[in-house]
């Protein structure tokens, strides 16, 4: 028999709505700037969940995910400035539109592999910020601002930014939501797979590209929801600021592998480290860089699973029921191994 | 006549490239490595230029001297102490390791030198030009395109004439039987990526001399070479120089039509090549 549940799995669920209830409730216990710190918090949370998906389970290892934060982030203004779409539609607009340009994305950059992948993905994320900068109804290599009378059609100020805090929450804990579904799904035993080791996940008949390509195409999509709802709550998008490396794939990268790559804990324990590491170096100027780039190859090195995966593994915890375990049968009598081949591991 | 210009100058830029992919090429053969601090190692290299040619008051060319010779030291060091450590069955580390890398170098070069854009002052030799058919070319792109012929003619040579050569293909091919021959594969690694340094501090210096630089353009130098190594085919070095020259008459024509297309000319281009011809246009033949 395999079980997923551990005690701390047990009351995982409980403490994660507890968690989220109060989250949801922060308009009453924090000022604006607390909600505006909360919001970024989610986004980078579910943006390294969504890389750590690509990286950690779909051998996925890309420095590009900027074009779809980008694109996200000018699919949303283009519809607000140009056709007059009210800009909260922009944000799913934004998931159709990446999911379906990152077919051709993947078309093409699959071609690579390895860390030629990533240097490939990059390049794209590159020629989509080229492009956004050769597109002067939007600004061109300027970029442009969302005017009120935009921003009218959704509230006031403070019943926007509300509105705001609650849709980077409901987008962030719904990534991770999806992602521990997926994970548990038919289709994440063979992300597993295929994590563990290619060649033996593809001679056991997994189909390792259509996987690779759906998870690319998921990761696509959320990644642009949450660079749209990004760029909505900043209201000024610049070709630079939508496509940049440091800000949308370095600092999420770094927030992955501080926290663990390959475990869906490791990135919100990671944003979490990342949080506290940013307040308190922020007097630091671009020397805070230069330390969270230290950091991240001394974690690299030394704890090549993460900091998760360090107490994850001295300690056997696991928040999130995902880890598949054999346990024996206690009813049934033992069987000789040498007369029978153990079955195990049956679903 | 403007088009022969740009396409001239496109070949001579392509020399640049070739040099930028020729380092990243080489410590990919030899030991699966992508470094992605490339770009940024070969502007720290400008750097140094820069510093040698300001406190000693050396000729641009003449920094070379030092430039080289430092960035082989700094490759050997970089790989045995930090680099050899991440190489393994997984791809993960090398990649995020270098990826630190690269951002440690980009705001370490901005802590010391700002954000301001700086030039290796080259004299004279800057504004000589030879006359040729009615076009004027410059002195100091054709040295340096000579210089990446001579470059890559070099490596070519020590990778099939010497026993360093016959070491890196050796490990290139089967670390693990070559450490049973006898070689050391840290060492033998660590002397690839200061060769590849080296490489990288002749392209730095051409680079300076070149163009303005800051500490924020080594990606694009990285995604430069990379293109370039593509484009050529994986494995075969003069392919790489002959990616590289594609590469720069792609930009420089892109330039020509319109200026804001001059770097996305070069990575359509790449994209193209990797649609239709996926392992580049003159990847090494089997053996």
């Amino acid at each position: 028999m395999t079980a997923r549940v551990t005690h701390g799995s047990r009351i995982g669920p409980i403490i994660a709505i507890a968690a989220l209830l109060a989250l949801a409730a922060a308009p009453w216990w924090t000022d604006r700037q607390g909600l505006r710190l909360l919001g970024e918090i989610y986004a980078y949370a579910a943006l390294a969940s969504l890389w750590n998906l690509l990286a950690g389970y779909a051998g996925l290892v890309t420095v590009g995910q900027q074009a779809f934060v980008g694109l996200g982030a000018y699919t949303l203004f283009g519809l607000a400035l140009l056709a007059g779409v009210n800009p909260l539609w922009g944000i799913p607009a934004a998931g159709l539109i990446a999911a379906i340009a990152a077919v051709p994305v993947a078309a093409l950059t699959f071609r690579l592999r390895g860390a030629y992948f990533a240097i490939g993905t990059w390049v794209v994320a590159e020629v989509f910020r080229l492009g956004a900068a050769q597109f002067s109804a939007l600004g061109g290599g300027s970029g442009t601002s969302l005017p009120a009378s935009v921003l009218a059609a959704i509230g006031n100020r403070a019943a926007r930014e509300q509105l705001f805090y609650w849709l980077a929450l409901a987008l962030a804990a719904a990534t991770i939501l999806a992602i521990l579904l997926l994970l548990r799904s038919r289709h994440g035993l063979a992300l597993a797979a295929i994590r563990d080791n290619e060649t033996a996940a593809r001679a056991n008949g997994i189909e390792v590209d259509r996987t690779r390509l759906a998870v690319f195409v998921i990761a696509a999509a959320g990644t642009a929801m949450i660079g749209a709802l990004i760029f909505l709550q900043k209201l000024r998008i610049s070709p630079d600021a939508a496509f940049s490396v440091n800000d949308w794939t370095a600092l999420v990268i770094f927030i992955a592998v501080i926290g663990g790559i390959g475990r869906v804990e490791g990135p919100l324990l990671g944003t979490a480290l990342f949080f506290l590491l940013r307040e308190s170096l922020s007097q630091l100027g671009s020397l805070y860089l230069l330390v969270l780039g230290a950091v991240a190859i001394a974690v690299m090195l030394l704890a090549p699973r993460g900091l998760w995966g360090l107490l994850a593994d001295r300690l056997g915890w696991q928040l999130f029921p995902l880890a598949r375990r054999l346990e024996p049968r206690s009813s049934a009598p033992p069987v000789p191994a040498a007369t029978t081949p153990a079955r195990e591991a049956s679903p | 006549m403007e088009w022969a210009n740009a396409i001239i100058q496109g070949i001579l830029l392509g020399g640049l490239y070739g040099l930028f992919a020729a380092g990243l090429s080489l410590i990919f053969g030899v030991m699966r490595l992508v470094n992605i601090a490339h770009g940024d190692l070969i502007v720290l290299a400008a750097y140094l230029a820069l510093v040698a040619t300001q406190t000693l008051g050396l000729d641009p060319l003449a920094s070379l001297l030092i430039v080289v010779p430092a960035m082989a030291l700094i490759g050997y060091a970089l790989q045995r102490l930090l680099l050899n450590r991440t190489l393994g069955d997984d791809l993960l580390p090398p990649l995020l390791v270098t990826f630190g890398l690269s951002i440690i170098i980009q705001n370490g070069l901005l802590e010391i030198f700002s954000a301001d854009s700086r030039r290796l002052q080259a004299g004279a030799l800057e504004t000589a030009a030879l006359p040729l058919a009615g076009l004027s070319i410059g002195l100091l792109p054709l040295l340096q395109f000579g210089v990446a012929v001579a470059a890559i003619a070099g490596l070519q040579l020590l990778s099939w004439r010497t026993p360093l050569g016959r070491a890196f293909r050796a490990t290139a091919d089967d670390p693990e039987v070559a450490r049973l021959m006898g070689l050391d594969n840290r060492h033998v690694f660590a002397l690839a990526m200061a060769l590849s340094l080296a490489i990288v501090a002749l392209a730095g210096v051409f680079l300076a001399l070149r163009t303005n630089f800051d500490p924020a353009i080594g990606p694009a130098r990285l995604i430069f070479g990379f293109e370039a190594v593509i484009i050529g085919g994986l494995g075969s070095l003069w392919g790489t120089l002959a990616g590289g020259i594609l590469l720069g008459v792609a930009q420089s024509i892109g330039a020509q039509i319109d200026p804001g297309w001059q770097i996305l000319a070069g990575h359509l281009l790449f994209l193209a090549v990797l649609a239709i011809r996926p392992q580049g246009l003159f990847p090494r033949l089997a053996a």
